[in-house]
């Protein structure tokens, strides 16, 4: 169906050529004869290829009848087809403003392609919404944000003894961001020394060999990186620990929150490098001018300018620290602990997302419910994170332009 | 019309033009003409070649610096001015493909040499640049950094004598006494370049290099600089390069006139300005005020 409007398009644009080739014979036209081709194949493919969506979306969701009509649809768009050529055909004079209105149709294109990215955006964060509104009819959203008891079982049946289900997120909280404080502990501090050292000392040669080693870091699966979490790290951890008669627990919190560092360290180094470079030569020179060396000149003046942008540039990382999943699925366990020692298992929110929508699930149930609750909490405090780091790396830049 | 000594990019082109049509007539710019020498030199440059990797910037450059003068660099852009006031500091070093050869005699010492320790060099010859930069940090901060760096206070009275000492030296004191904790940058263009002109007197250099210091200030923010440096002059050795002719003829005693890499003419500053000896130094001070 498609090809055959395709056809009926490149035919329609011949058309047009030759009217508007004929008519600028005599007269001048006002646009370039292709343009009144394009804008004939184009405006009457377009009208027929709505016709068919129409037609389509009424037979789906209104009058399945329709359906028993089908010959007649390829008749219509055939007719609407040759109405919008005629038309348009008809249109078609010296001083018809044919680029125009190939413009106008272009830029309505593109608008749509731009708003689909918002409609989707809006229209997940609706759904979330809604789901979540559903949780906090059961479920008061007070014992959920300050509840510290996370055990999402519900029972399946009225008689069922046991698990009454609690869902205090606290602890899920805690869990996410002891892990993500460690993570940054690792990645913040080695993350920006690498930036100062690719972006002042390094000569040319070293940085065009370091940078695309670290960006390849940045390329690892996150899946890999909690094998590496499972199979190095925690055992490494917990045997260490043994020997220093500390108790660790295979699944532990500074596991997940170490390999979770050296992910987000290419992260770190890349912004931070970026904002360092953006520091204006003259201000170093200014310091090197009056006799200080490299490293007062990075300590005292350096990173005093370009720290607005290294913090926003953290908080950024912090984010992507939160929002992090499989990493931790892998290596810092499911048990809800509300703790703060990193040796022990955690769990965090994105886990326990997954896990609630993980396996045969009703939909309605408070269980399944709960992950939206959790998905848009997360979400809020990602987008606040977000907006604060981009606000201050913003606020940075325009100080220095 | 209105102002006949604005230079327009059209007769600077057309300045340009005339020096290649002179080169075409083999003006030879190899020697220097004037006096380059002077009875009581602070810096001696002797054959300062420099390249940036292969290109060479500036060809075979002598020249001596006296004590207590204003030496004006002068010449049409790309003549390589900063170039060489940069080797006197050797801030060339900050610069991964530039290579400097020569000599360059501060108080006798080649400061050339490999062994040549740049950080007490550089606070013994202080550098203001062409755009202000004070750094992120309060006024007070701003000038007591070099001080603090270089451990020349002992204490906190010391250092608040030494910052308030170069503030004034700067003319800016009256300004910002009452707030010395804003930060540098609130402070306005010409009082920022003031800021840095503190910053580097505070170190108590012996010779300040300064690249085109008031070419982003306004007439009266300059006038204050020129001032400051004319009264400067009793205490320290100062080059300045500029592209404003008349400041160079305000301030300076001597002037050197660059051209393409090479030291075309130096004198006393009277005489470059009325009575040049090379054909290209007048064509290029006649060429600006037609
Ligand atoms: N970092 C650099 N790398 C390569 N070439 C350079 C570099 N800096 C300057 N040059 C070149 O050296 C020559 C001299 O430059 P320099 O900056 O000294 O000129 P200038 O006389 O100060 O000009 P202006 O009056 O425009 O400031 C120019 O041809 C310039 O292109
Ligand atoms: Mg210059």
């Amino acid at each position: 169906m498609f090809f055959i409007i395709a056809l009926l398009g490149v035919s329609g644009y011949f058309a047009g050529l030759r009217k508007s080739l004929i008519i600028r014979e005599k007269n001048t036209l006002h646009s370039t004869p292709i343009y009144h081709g394009v804008l004939l194949a184009v405006n009457s493919s377009l009208a027929s290829i709505l016709t068919l969506v129409v037609w389509l979306i009424i037979e789906k969701n209104i009058f399945y009848e329709l359906k028993f009509f089908r010959e007649y649809l390829y008749f219509l768009t055939f007719i609407v087809f040759s109405f919008t050529a005629t038309l348009t055909y008809n249109k078609i004079k010296h001083e018809f403003k044919a680029r125009d209105n190939l413009e106008k149709i272009i830029k309505l294109f593109l608008l749509s392609c731009s708003s689909l990215a918002i409609l989707v955006t809006i229209g997940i964060f609706l759904s979330v919404i809604f789901e979540s509104q559903k949780f906090f009819n059961t479920i008061p959203i007070i014992d959920f944000l300050f509840g510290t008891h996370w055990s999402p079982q519900m029972p399946i049946r009225e008689d069922q003894v046991g698990s009454s289900g609690a869902f205090g997120a606290v602890p899920l909280f805690t869990g996410t961001f002891l892990i993500a404080f460690i993570a940054m502990c690792i990645a913040g501090p080695i993350g920006l020394m690498s930036a100062i050292y690719l972006s002042e000392y390094a000569t040319k040669n070293v940085r065009n060999f370091i940078k695309p080693l670290t960006e390849i870091l940045a390329g690892i699966p996150t899946v890999v990186y909690g094998f590496f979490a499972v199979i190095v790290v925690a055992p490494f951890i917990r045997n260490t620990g043994e020997q220093l008669g500390i108790s660790i627990a295979s699944e532990s919190a500074l596991a997940a929150g170490l390999v979770m560092g050296i992910m987000i360290i290419p992260f770190v180094s890349s912004i931070s490098d970026d904002v360092i470079n953006a520091v204006p030569r003259n201000l170093k020179d200014g310091s090197l001018g009056i006799g200080a060396t490299k490293s007062e000149t990075i300590i005292k003046v350096i990173i005093p300018a370009a720290l607005p942008g290294i913090i926003g540039g953290l908080l950024l990382a912090v984010s992507r620290a939160i929002g992090e999943t499989m990493i931790v699925v892998m290596a810092a366990g499911m048990s809800a602990n509300l703790t703060a020692n990193p040796f022990e298992a955690v769990t965090t929110v994105t886990v326990q997302i997954v896990i609630l929508l993980v396996g045969d699930q009703e939909f309605d149930s408070p269980k399944t419910l709960a992950a939206f609750a959790l998905g848009l909490v997360l979400f809020f405090i990602t987008l606040i994170l977000n907006y604060i780091a981009l606000h201050i790396v913003r606020k940075y830049r325009e100080q220095y332009e | 019309m209105y102002n006949e000594n604005l230079i327009t990019e059209e007769n600077i082109e057309m300045i340009n033009e005339n020096f290649i049509e002179d080169e075409q007539l083999k003006i030879d710019i190899s020697e220097t003409v004037g006096d380059i020498h002077v009875e009581d030199p602070r810096i001696i440059a002797k054959n300062v070649n420099v390249f940036y990797g292969e290109k060479i910037a500036i060809n075979n450059v002598s020249i001596d610096i006296g004590k207590n003068e204003v030496l004006a660099m002068i010449g049409p852009s790309g003549c390589g001015k900063s170039t060489f006031l940069r080797c006197l500091n050797r801030m060339n070093d900050t610069i991964e493909s530039c290579k400097v050869q020569g000599e360059i005699y501060l108080d006798n010492k080649n400061i050339l040499e490999k062994k040549t320790d740049v950080v007490p060099l550089r606070a013994r010859v202080g550098m203001v640049f062409q755009k202000p930069n004070p750094f992120p940090k309060s006024i007070y901060d701003n000038v007591a950094y070099g001080p603090k760096i270089h451990g020349l206070a002992k204490n906190k009275t010391e250092l608040d004598e030494i910052v308030f000492n170069s503030l004034e030296r700067a003319g800016l004191l009256a300004e910002v006494k009452d707030r010395l904790n804003s930060p540098g940058t609130s402070l306005s263009g010409g009082q920022q370049q003031r800021l840095c002109i503190a910053r580097t007197i505070a170190v108590s250099p012996e010779v300040i290099l300064m690249d085109e210091p008031c070419s982003a200030l306004d007439p009266i923010a300059t006038a204050k600089v020129e001032q400051l440096i004319y009264e400067l002059k009793e205490n320290f050795t100062i080059v300045i390069v500029t592209h404003a002719m008349q400041q160079a003829a305000r301030v300076s005693q001597r002037t050197a006139y660059f051209h393409l890499g090479n030291l075309v003419e130096v004198g006393a500053t009277e005489k470059i300005f009325t009575t040049p000896q090379h054909k290209l130094t007048e064509s290029y001070i006649t060429g600006r005020f037609g």
